[in-house]
């Protein structure tokens, strides 16, 4: 019980460093630890299926894209021109708010039973699949579409003189 | 396998909720006050991630697979959106040499 509020600490501790580091390379590495640590939250949820795959894709493909974006762009040093201090702060706030008002609700919900495993097994591949190709076929086919014309686009829209 | 979920029993469904809304604020917070059009995306990055967190969450609660599918579609297309959107960000970095948010404000009228 304890391990999932040190996780959950870490988590928002790394996410926060992931938007106040100036750097933006130290911005990426954050953002790899703060989804290593969902990760870890998927693990202790028994969603196997989904740890592996947040770990491949996200923690692999997408950070790895991150990555070679800024080392191309050259971005890595601190060139970045900063906000005027009253938005920083009026940003902030308005996060704040957001944040209060969530929670405010979710206080006025106020039923909140434990979370308790009722099919143990329910994250497996296994358990996961049989769901995914009877029940979600058409979406999964149709993913795969938007996969495709993702990369064209990406394909298109980085080559010079498109 | 045991052991490892007994360490959520017992937790509540609220801290989770709790959890997921301070890192979509943080999130939110993120594409406030930062000028860097990537660290925006990634700020991006993390209200889907906990968005993610939450329908797993939500899901396991009550023994239902369907939230998991979503999450796994969810993160299928974060990866088409990273990959345009970078390649957007590439164009513009080509186009006006920064990856500043504030050089694109020609259509902000």
């Amino acid at each position: 019980m304890n391990l999932f509020y040190l996780v959950a600490f870490l988590s928002i501790f790394f996410s926060l460093l992931v938007i106040f580091s100036k750097n933006p390379v130290h911005s990426v590495l954050y953002l790899i630890v703060t989804f290593f640590t969902f990760t870890i939250h998927y693990i202790l949820l028994n969603a196997q299926f989904l740890a592996i795959v947040n770990f491949i894709v996200y923690m692999g493909a997408i950070m790895v894209l991150f990555l070679f974006v800024l080392m191309l762009l050259n971005l890595n040093e601190e060139t970045e021109p900063l906000k005027p201090t009253l938005l920083k702060v009026m940003g902030v706030v308005a996060g704040m708010c957001l944040l209060v008002t969530l929670a405010g609700s979710l206080k006025a919900l106020s039923v909140s039973e434990p979370v308790v495993l009722q099919n143990a097994n329910l994250g497996l591949v296994k358990n996961l699949g049989k769901v995914l190709f009877n029940q979600f076929l058409l979406p999964f086919e149709i993913s795969s579409l938007l996969l495709l014309s993702a990369m064209v686009g990406a394909v298109l829209l980085a080559k010079k003189e498109a | 396998m045991e052991n490892i979920t007994q360490a959520i029993q017992g937790i509540p469904l609220n801290h989770y909720i709790l959890l997921s809304s301070i890192i979509f604020a943080i999130g939110v917070m993120g594409v406030l006050i930062r000028r860097n059009a990537i660290v925006i995306f990634m700020s991006v990055e993390l209200m889907l991630n906990a968005v993610n967190l939450l329908l797993t969450a939500f899901s396991a609660y009550r023994g239902d697979a369907s939230g998991q599918v979503f999450v796994f579609f969810i993160m299928a297309l974060a990866a088409a959106e990273v990959a345009v959107g970078l390649a957007i960000i590439v164009m513009v970095y080509r186009n006006t040499n920064s990856a500043d948010i504030n050089v694109l404000n020609k259509l902000k009228w």
